[in-house]
């Protein structure tokens, strides 16, 4: 039998505010335990929660992003449930009134090519603090720094069709989060964890089969790994011993552990958080916000093919982040030519960026300096690589570090002349061999005045010059 | 605040003497303390509002001067580290915390029978409850140890006490008030109101605490409440008589009482009308879904991991169960448990949905009434007087139907006074005015006219 496959994710992405979701503690990661606390975030008796309205504009221009429909009105729920790092005894979210319903995001899969996955919902709620068991011999011990930090909580559809574009979907999004400014997409500070269930049914059903769950991963190939896992396990099942049961898993060890079973299944008794008024925003507001968005992902990809004429694999990869296509478009701003910026920040650009931690350190305009010295023959393409390294290093100009380094070409015919003469002087028998029709020899002179002007002569000069010495010759 | 002010050894004294007879209305109360704070009072430069005057506050009200129980095992010994904001406002105004006063554990109960640190004696007689929750505020007010207290309403907790004890107790308008610092009950009723032993007395602490407050977001967007209490007559003010406040069954000397003071509002120039709020009878089921399931989750945070009892167990369900277990007292208890149970999938609709209607309808009739031409409503401020100490602990639907005249302005979030009217039997009767939302000004405009114009000791 030929199985399909069903995937649904739920995305937790931390929001990049400054302060807590419903207090004014910084939402700061890595400092001291418990040093980011106050009556509210700690649940002392008393205490309410005030939410951050900054929290809120970022939710919704994510919203907006994945073109969701936002709602004037939405409200926050208490989700009730026992754990020690839960101060309060529940977690305010938002429960049958979310703040957006409806999104949708077009990804590429590696299986599908291009498809739109559609999103159930994307809602506002605090986070937890961290339980923390290896500090203290014996005993767990809880820091409550994360405890109210703003997360949007983004549920898709179950459209995604195997592991594999369940992670091309995480990609997506995360790609498109970072291009809204809405969160720093932190991995290893767990900005954006995911929980992910899948259900396998006979190719051609339309009924869903027995869905289980894998929560708490924060890296796309953990959640890859464990769908695999997963998929393959619930295929075994049903192709032998038989039934899929509803059932959570952990992978936090990348093996599937089983979290807990349908008995101890959570009634999260949900019900309207009494202490925060409904959400309201202004439909204005709404128009407003989602006039304020930057341009996308994919419509970035459609522009800069389109005004550049740059192939489709080269645009996908200069818009992999706001930053790199920025850069890329003010190198043509400052004179560039388009096919060869496409080279060089594709090429020395984006190497430089990876051993730099991302940071793009050779100016736009620099670079574009660089680019101009290079057609106008002042510098060679190799030369030009040098210069480039230093300059991600310092501050001077390309030309004066070409200067420095002594990589300006020489143009000079006279200059050109003598290194050329130098060369066929040395050589006798190959000037002979050539003279008796050996034309591919050619090269080999072109090599040798490169290397006796120690790089600095002009190609294009010296094959002019060498070509019309070596016809007297014959 | 009008009339001389006791010094802070005279008060202290009147609080032990008052406390010797056995009274139990405080939790906390320390002399060193209070005469700390009226030092730093005469200290200040400029007179203050308050001026000194010494204040009881409800121990479910955060403090920093003295502990915060709650009446209840589960906080026997926290101190919150910040006070409400009602606090710091009497504090702003010249006011001195002058004790924490005993109440309900958490403010659930009709008696103040259920304190883990005993019942508070009524202060006329022994033998009978002050009502509740906020009775040890109540009684210390009616005793004339204190002239003003502050203290808490869900379901009538301040005006039900305020009637078995003789004092003027107000609630106001849900927002009225920050709740910043009130340990939380039932979050969409809760709300701060004061005693006094006048109106005036406790409009002037009422003004103190009001208006808005940035840490509190349900805390309408509106000044400080200004009554000036000026009005000297009720002429053109309408006042309506709902008659399911008005049972046949009726303590008879509650509604002679009552009949007493209709006499006086008419005399002060109001006309009075009978109307109807037919949806009276589910105010008490309806709010006793809705309190305690708001209860269940605002107590979920005693599970003695980060403050107050823990009763050190070796895994986590343990260790909540047995803290939880032995920490709340039997009627926070069952609230959790209604609670948990109405908000429960497969009860929710037909407890917890159906209650917000049912609270959306008992809204409705008040919105009604006064778009009819009333003002403002008159009505008993309960079915009976001081009951006996006791006498409902083993019912709790008897002792939950002491709110049956109360509960409704708190589910309709408007404000309500009540102000003794008379006696029977030697123990005080309320009389309630109610008035639409953020009417308070007009509200206490009457009950000082009607305070004047009745006896509030004369027997019927």
């Amino acid at each position: 039998m030929t199985w399909e496959t069903v995937i649904g994710l739920e995305v937790h992405v931390r929001l990049a505010t400054r302060s807590k979701m419903f207090c004014g503690c910084s939402a700061a990661f890595g400092c001291r335990s418990n040093t980011n606390v106050c009556p509210v975030c700690l649940g002392l008796p008393g205490a309410l929660p005030v939410a951050n309205f900054e929290a809120v504009r970022l939710a919704t221009r994510a919203a907006l992003g994945l073109e969701f429909t936002v709602h004037p009105r939405s409200f926050f729920a208490r989700k009730n449930y026992f754990y020690p790092d839960l101060p309060k005894g529940y977690q305010i979210s938002q429960f049958d009134r979310p703040l957006a319903t409806n999104g949708r995001l077009r990804i590429k899969s590696p299986d599908r090519g291009e498809v739109t996955i559609g999103m159930t919902r994307l809602h506002l709620e605090e986070d937890a603090g961290k339980s923390v068991h290896d500090r203290i011999p014996g005993r767990s011990a809880v820091d409550f720094n994360r405890s109210g930090v703003p997360l949007a909580e983004i549920v898709s559809d179950p459209d995604l069709r195997s592991p594999t574009e369940a992670r091309a979907y995480l990609v997506a999004l995360k790609q498109l989060l970072q291009y809204l400014d809405v969160s720093d997409c932190n991995m290893a500070e767990g900005h954006l964890r995911v929980d992910a269930n899948l259900s396998v049914r006979p190719q051609g059903d339309s009924a869903l089969g027995v869905k289980q769950e894998v929560k708490n991963m924060n890296s796309f190939a953990a959640v890859e790994r464990a769908l695999e896992q997963l998929r393959d396990r619930q295929i075994r099942l049903l192709e032998g011993s038989g039934p899929v049961e509803l059932t959570t898993f952990s992978a936090a060890t990348g093996e599937l552990r089983v979290m807990r079973t349908k008995e101890e299944s959570h009634d999260y008794r949900y019900f309207p958080e009494p202490d925060l008024p409904p959400l309201t925003l202004a439909d204005a507001w709404i128009d407003a916000e989602g006039k304020a968005l930057p341009e996308l992902p994919a419509a970035k990809r459609a522009r800069l093919q389109d005004e550049y004429g740059i192939r489709p694999y080269d645009a996908e990869v200069l818009s992999a982040t706001r930053d790199l296509a920025d850069y890329f478009e003010a190198v043509i701003t400052a004179g560039g030519e388009p096919q060869s910026a496409t080279n060089w920040v594709m090429g020395a650009v984006l190497r430089d960026a990876k051993e730099s931690n991302g940071a793009l350190r050779v100016h736009p305009h620099r670079l574009a300096v660089l680019m101009d010295m290079v057609a106008t023959g002042v510098l060679s393409n190799q030369a030009a690589k040098r210069v480039f390294a230093e300059l991600t290093s310092t501050t001077e100009q390309p030309e004066d570090v070409a200067e420095r380094l002594g990589l300006l070409q020489v143009s000079d015919a006279g200059e050109i002349s003598a290194w050329i003469d130098s060369v066929l002087e040395s050589c006798p028998a190959a000037v002979a061999r050539f003279r008796d029709g050996e034309a591919k020899l050619m090269g080999f002179f072109m090599g040798k005045v490169m290397q006796e002007s120690e790089g600095k002569a002009d190609p294009k000069r010296v094959k002019e010059i060498l070509s019309q010495k070596l016809e007297t010759v014959k | 605040m009008n009339g001389p002010l006791r010094s802070a050894d005279e008060t202290a004294a009147l609080i032990v003497a008052v406390e010797g007879k056995g009274l139990n209305a405080t939790i906390a109360f320390d002399h060193a303390v209070l005469k700390r704070q009226a030092e730093e009072i005469t200290g200040r430069p400029d007179p203050t509002r308050l001026n000194g005057l010494a204040i009881g506050v409800k121990d479910n009200i955060c403090t920093i001067e003295y502990p915060t129980t709650c009446a209840s095992h589960i906080l026997q010994d926290y101190r919150s580290p910040y006070e409400a904001t009602a606090v710091s406002r009497l504090k702003d105004a010249g006011g001195i915390v002058a004790c924490k006063t005993n109440l309900d554990e958490f403010a659930m109960g009709s008696s103040t029978e259920h304190s883990a640190f005993g019942r508070v004696r009524h202060p006329h007689d022994p033998d009978r409850v002050p009502g509740g929750s906020s009775g040890g505020s109540a009684a210390l007010v009616a005793t004339g140890a204190l002239r003003v207290a502050l203290g808490s309403e869900t379901g009538g907790s301040v005006r039900q006490p305020a009637a078995f004890c003789g004092v003027v107790g107000i609630k106001p308008s849900y927002g009225r008030v920050s709740r910043y610092g009130l340990v939380a009950f039932g979050s969409s009723l809760d709300q701060i109101g004061v005693f006094g032993r006048t109106v005036a007395d406790a409009a002037s602490l009422l003004e103190v605490i009001s208006g808005r407050d940035a840490n509190d977001s349900t805390c309408a967007d509106l000044d400080q409440l200004d009554a000036p209490l000026e009005r000297q007559d009720l002429d053109g003010i309408v006042i309506g008589l709902p008659s399911e406040y008005f049972p046949d069954d009726l303590d008879p000397g509650i509604r002679a009482a009552c009949d007493r003071a209709i006499a006086a509002l008419r005399q002060a120039g109001a006309s009075v009308r009978a109307v109807s709020l037919p949806h009276t009878s589910l105010a008490v089921p309806c709010y006793y879904v809705i309190a305690p399931a708001e209860a269940s989750a605002n107590l979920a945070r005693y599970d003695g991991v980060r403050y107050g009892l823990r009763v050190p167990q070796d895994d986590l369900h343990a260790l909540y169960r047995e803290t939880r277990g032995s920490g709340f007292g039997p009627e926070v208890r069952r609230r959790i448990i209604v609670g948990t149970y109405v908000l429960s999938s497969g009860y929710y609709e037909a407890y917890y949905t159906k209650a917000q209607h049912a609270r959306g309808r008992i809204a409705r009739d008040f919105d009604d009434v006064y778009a009819s031409g009333v003002d403002l409503l008159f009505t008993p401020t309960t079915p009976t007087t001081a009951f006996r100490a006791g006498e409902r602990l083993r019912d709790p639907v008897a002792m939950y139907l002491a709110d049956v005249f109360v509960c409704s302005a708190n589910l309709a979030g408007i404000p309500a006074v009540s102000l003794p009217i008379g006696r029977t039997q030697g123990l005080p009767i309320g009389g309630q005015l109610m008035a639409p939302a953020y009417e308070e000004e007009l509200l206490l405009d009457a009950a000082r006219v009607l305070e004047e114009r009745v006896d509030p000791i004369a027997e019927i």
